[in-house]
C-alpha cells in the first residue's frame, strides 16, 4: 500500500484536507446493440473532478438529476473502480494518505470503518430478509467491534438518535415507511463512529419535521465527533442550512465551488443561477414553475465546449469551441465560466 | 357526473401482529374535486402511502381494509366502491393502471431489473390497446424526452442500473402518463429531482393533467411542491387527516398547530439559522396511541382536562369555515395569532 504526503498531490499544508480528490473519472461504456457488443463510445459520468474535503467539513454536492453526483460519491469509496484519477485519504488524521483508487479489495476492508455512506434508495440498499436490529447490527458484527450486551446497547443507542423506536428492532424493512427506512440507512452508517460520511439525498424522503430533526442530528455528530460529511442534495434549502461549501456539478464536471452563502448570495455560474433560481417557493400566491427549464445535457453526448452552452442565455462561439477551466474567481470561490467575472 | 372523481369515507386500515393491531389509518375522509390536484401531506409514517394503496387495493397481509368506501366515480357516469370488491374482481384489474395510475414512491419496486426501460414502458400501452410496436415505440420515446431524459432513443435499450436515481423515477412517471389515466396517485413523485428537473416534471404533470382533465392525488412532504401545485391541501398526523382546505388556507394560514408546525419547520431559503425549528416530541407509535389528540403531548395549545382524554377530537368546521380536528378549534386563530405576535416582538 502506497503512503502519500500532501506534497504529492499538492494539499494546503496550514490546513491539511481529509481527502483530496484529484482528477477523478469514471466512463461507463456505450456499447452497440446486436449479439457483438462492440463499445461505440463513454458516457462521462465523472470527468476529470477535483476538490479537498476538511476536517469537521460538511461540503455539499449539488446539480440536475443525472449530472454523476452518485457516481463521484460511489466511485471515492470504490463501490466501482477508478476510470482514471486519485482520491487521497487520511484515514488516521497524520497525514499519510492512502489513495481509493489503487487499494485492493483487501486493503479497503479497514478503510470502509472510517469512511461511511447512506445511500440514495433506501428500499434497494435494506435487505428485506434481515430485521431491523440485524441491519444495524451488521456492520459491528463484520468488523468484531461489539457483541452481546454492548452490541444490543449500542443499536439502541442509535436506534433512538434518529428517531426510531429500539422495539422496532425485531420487525422488517417492509413494515417500515419511506422515510423510516431511511432513518435506517443513517442509523447503519453512524453505528461505526465513522470520520467521513457520504450522505446520498440521506434526507431528501423525510418530511420536512424528520427532516429537520435528522438534519440537527447529523450537525451534531458533526461537532461531537469531528465528522466530515460530502452531501449530495438537491433541496437547496436543506444544503444551505447545512453545507459549509457547496460544489455544483454539470454533465459530470464541478462547475462552481464556494462557501455556501458565497455560492448563494453571489452565484457566477449561469448554470448555477438557473438551478438557484429554480427551487420552488412555498407560496400559493407566486406560482412560479417553468413552462420549459430547457433540454438536459447528455453525458454520452457532449458538446465540445462547455457542457452547458446549449441552455446558456450568455453563451458565445468561443464557449462552443473550448471548454472552460474551473479557475479562480476570489479567494475560495471556483468557477468554470470565463463570464463569471462580469 | 360526480364532481369528485374520488371520495374516501372513514377509511381504517391495520396491521395485525404479534403485538396487536396498528391502525395506520383511522377514520379517514376526503374527497378528491375532478380535474384538480389533491395533496396530501403529513410526517413521515403517518399513513400517506398506505392510504394511497388502499385506493389501488394493494394493502397486503398483515395489513387489512377493517373498514370505510373508496368511491371512485368514472367519467364515464359509473361508481364504485372499491373497498367493497373482492382481491380478484375483474373491475379492479380494468381501473388499475388503467382508470387509476400510481407514480410509486420507490422506483426501482415499480421497475424490472431485467428488462429494459422501452420495453417495459410498451408494455403499459400494449394492456390497454394494440398499437402497432413502431406506434408504440415512438409514443414511448417521446413521452421520455417529454420528461427530460436526455437521449430517450439511447435511454430506450437501456437497463434501469444504468440510469440514475431521478431518471428512474422519471420513467415510472412517463410509464404513469402513458396510460392517461382519470385519477394518477403520485406519492412522492419528485423527491429524488433536483429542482430544475423537479419544476420540468411538475409542470408537465399540470399541462397533461389540464389536456385530458385527469385528477391528480398527490402524496409528499415538499410543502413548497404543494404551494406550487396543488389545489387542495389534506393534512394527515397518525393515520387521521387534521386539518383540510384550499392551498392559500393551508399554507398561507395553517389553523391546526400541527400544520402550523410543519411550516415552520421548512429549511427555507432565507439564511443558515443555527438550529431548524422542529415539532418538539417524537411521533408516537402506532400501540402506544395517546388518549384525547393524537397530536397533545407535542401540542403547545394542549389544555389538561380537555385534550388529553377521551376520543380523538372529530373534525368540525368552524365560523369562517375552516375544517379542522381540534377540541380549540374555534379559538385557534386567535391563539395563534397571539403566539406569533408574542415571538416578534421577543
Ligand atoms: N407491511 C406493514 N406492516 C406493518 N406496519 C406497516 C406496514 N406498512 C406500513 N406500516 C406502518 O403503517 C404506518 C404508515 O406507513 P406509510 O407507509 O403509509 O407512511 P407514509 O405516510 O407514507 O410515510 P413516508 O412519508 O415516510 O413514506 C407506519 O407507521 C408503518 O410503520
Ligand atoms: N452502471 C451504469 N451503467 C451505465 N451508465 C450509468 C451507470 N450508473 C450511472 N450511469 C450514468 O451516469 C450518469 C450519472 O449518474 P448518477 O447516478 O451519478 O447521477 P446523479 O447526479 O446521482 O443523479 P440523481 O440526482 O438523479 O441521482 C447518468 O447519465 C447515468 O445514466
Ligand atoms: S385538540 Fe388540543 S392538543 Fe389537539 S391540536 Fe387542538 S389544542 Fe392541540
Ligand atoms: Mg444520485
Ligand atoms: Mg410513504
Amino acid at each position: 500500500m502506497n503512503i502519500y504526503n500532501i506534497d504529492d498531490f499538492g494539499g494546503s499544508a496550514v490546513n491539511p484536507p481529509l481527502l483530496a480528490v484529484r482528477d477523478l473519472c469514471k466512463y461507463f461504456p456505450i456499447r452497440s446493440r446486436g449479439l457483438v457488443r462492440r463499445k461505440v463510445g463513454d458516457v462521462k459520468a465523472v470527468d476529470h473532478v477535483s476538490f479537498d474535503l476538511y476536517r469537521n467539513e460538511t461540503l455539499g454536492l449539488v446539480g440536475e438529476s443525472g449530472c454523476g453526483k452518485s457516481t463521484t460519491v460511489r466511485t471515492i469509496l470504490r463501490a466501482l473502480d477508478f476510470t482514471g484519477g486519485h482520491a487521497y485519504f487520511d484515514p488516521e488524521g497524520n497525514g499519510r494518505y492512502v489513495d481509493f483508487g489503487e487499494l485492493t479489495a483487501h486493503e479497503l476492508v479497514p478503510l470502509r470503518r472510517a469512511a461511511q455512506m447512506i445511500f440514495q434508495d433506501p428500499f434497494s440498499s435494506l435487505n428485506p430478509r434481515m430485521t431491523i436490529g440485524g441491519i444495524v447490527a451488521e456492520p459491528l458484527v463484520i468488523h468484531g467491534l461489539a457483541r452481546g450486551k454492548a452490541l444490543e446497547e449500542r443499536v439502541d443507542e442509535i436506534l433512538v438518535k434518529v428517531g426510531l423506536k429500539p422495539e422496532y428492532k425485531t420487525r422488517y424493512p417492509h413494515a417500515f415507511s419511506g422515510g423510516q427506512r431511511q432513518r435506517i440507512g443513517i442509523a447503519r452508517a453512524l453505528v461505526m463512529n465513522p470520520k467521513f460520511v457520504v450522505a446520498d439525498e440521506a434526507v431528501s424522503a423525510l418530511d420536512v419535521s424528520v427532516q429537520a430533526q435528522v438534519i440537527n442530528l447529523l450537525d451534531d455528530l458533526k461537532r461531537e465527533m469531528g465528522l466530515s460529511y460530502i452531501f449530495v442534495a438537491h433541496d437547496l434549502g436543506v444544503v444551505r442550512h447545512i453545507c459549509d461549501r457547496v460544489a455544483v456539478m454539470y454533465a459530470g464536471r464541478i462547475v462552481e465551488l464556494a462557501p455556501t452563502e458565497e455560492l448563494f448570495e453571489r452565484p457566477l455560474h449561469p448554470y448555477t443561477r438557473l438551478l438557484l433560481g429554480s427551487a420552488p417557493i412555498p407560496d400559493p400566491d407566486r406560482r412560479t414553475l417553468p413552462p420549459n427549464p430547457g433540454e438536459v445535457a447528455d453525458a454520452g453526448n457532449l458538446p465540445a465546449g462547455c457542457a452547458f452552452a446549449p441552455r446558456c442565455p450568455y453563451a458565445t462561439a468561443v464557449c462552443r469551441k473550448e471548454r472552460p477551466e474551473l479557475r479562480t474567481m476570489s479567494p475560495l470561490h471556483l468557477a468554470s465560466c470565463p463570464f463569471a467575472e462580469q | 357526473m360526480n364532481p369528485n372523481v374520488l371520495e374516501i369515507e372513514d377509511l381504517q386500515v391495520s396491521f395485525f401482529s404479534d403485538e396487536g393491531e396498528a391502525r395506520a389509518v383511522n377514520k379517514v375522509r376526503f374527497a378528491v374535486p375532478r380535474g384538480k390536484v389533491l395533496a396530501l401531506v403529513g410526517e413521515s409514517g403517518c399513513g400517506k402511502s398506505v392510504t394511497s394503496y388502499s385506493v389501488l387495493r394493494l394493502i397486503r397481509k398483515p395489513g387489512k381494509i377493517t373498514g370505510g368506501r373508496i368511491l371512485f366515480h368514472s367519467a364515464d357516469g359509473s361508481s364504485v366502491d372499491l373497498a367493497s370488491l373482492r382481491e380478484n374482481d375483474p373491475r379492479l384489474f380494468d381501473i388499475r393502471g388503467n382508470r387509476i395510475a400510481m407514480i410509486f414512491q420507490e422506483p426501482m419496486t415499480a421497475l424490472s431489473p431485467v428488462h429494459t426501460i422501452g420495453n417495459q414502458l410498451e408494455e403499459v400501452l400494449f394492456t390497454h390497446g394494440k398499437p402497432a410496436k413502431a406506434e408504440a415505440k415512438a409514443r414511448v420515446i417521446e413521452m421520455l424526452g417529454r420528461v427530460g431524459i436526455p437521449a430517450p432513443e439511447r435511454r430506450y435499450a437501456q437497463y434501469p442500473f444504468e440510469l440514475s436515481g431521478g431518471m428512474r423515477q422519471r420513467i415510472v412517471i412517463a410509464m404513469a402518463m402513458l396510460s392517461s389515466p382519470e385519477l394518477l396517485i403520485a406519492d412522492e413523485p419528485t423527491t429524488a429531482l433536483d429542482v430544475t428537473i423537479q419544476a420540468q416534471v411538475l409542470a408537465l404533470m399540470q399541462s397533461l393533467q389540464r389536456e385530458t382533465g385527469s385528477s391528480v392525488l398527490l402524496i409528499t412532504h415538499d410543502l413548497a411542491v404543494v404551494a406550487q401545485v396543488a389545489d387542495f391541501v389534506a393534512v394527515m398526523y397518525l393515520g387521521r387527516i387534521v386539518e383540510q382546505g384550499s392551498v392559500r388556507e393551508i399554507i398561507k394560514s395553517p389553523r391546526h398547530p400541527y400544520t402550523h408546525g410543519l411550516l415552520e419547520s421548512l429549511p427555507g431559503l432565507h439564511g443558515r439559522r443555527e438550529r431548524l425549528p422542529s415539532i418538539r416530541g417524537t411521533v408516537p407509535g402506532l400501540f402506544d396511541l395517546p388518549e384525547g389528540c393524537p397530536f397533545h403531548p407535542r401540542c403547545d395549545f394542549a389544555k389538561k382536562g380537555l385534550c388529553d382524554r377521551g376520543e380523538p377530537p372529530p373534525e368540525q368546521v368552524t365560523s369562517d369555515g375552516r375544517r379542522l380536528c381540534c377540541f380549540r378549534a374555534e379559538e385557534m386563530a386567535e391563539l395563534l395569532k397571539k403566539r406569533d405576535g408574542a415571538e416578534t416582538t421577543a
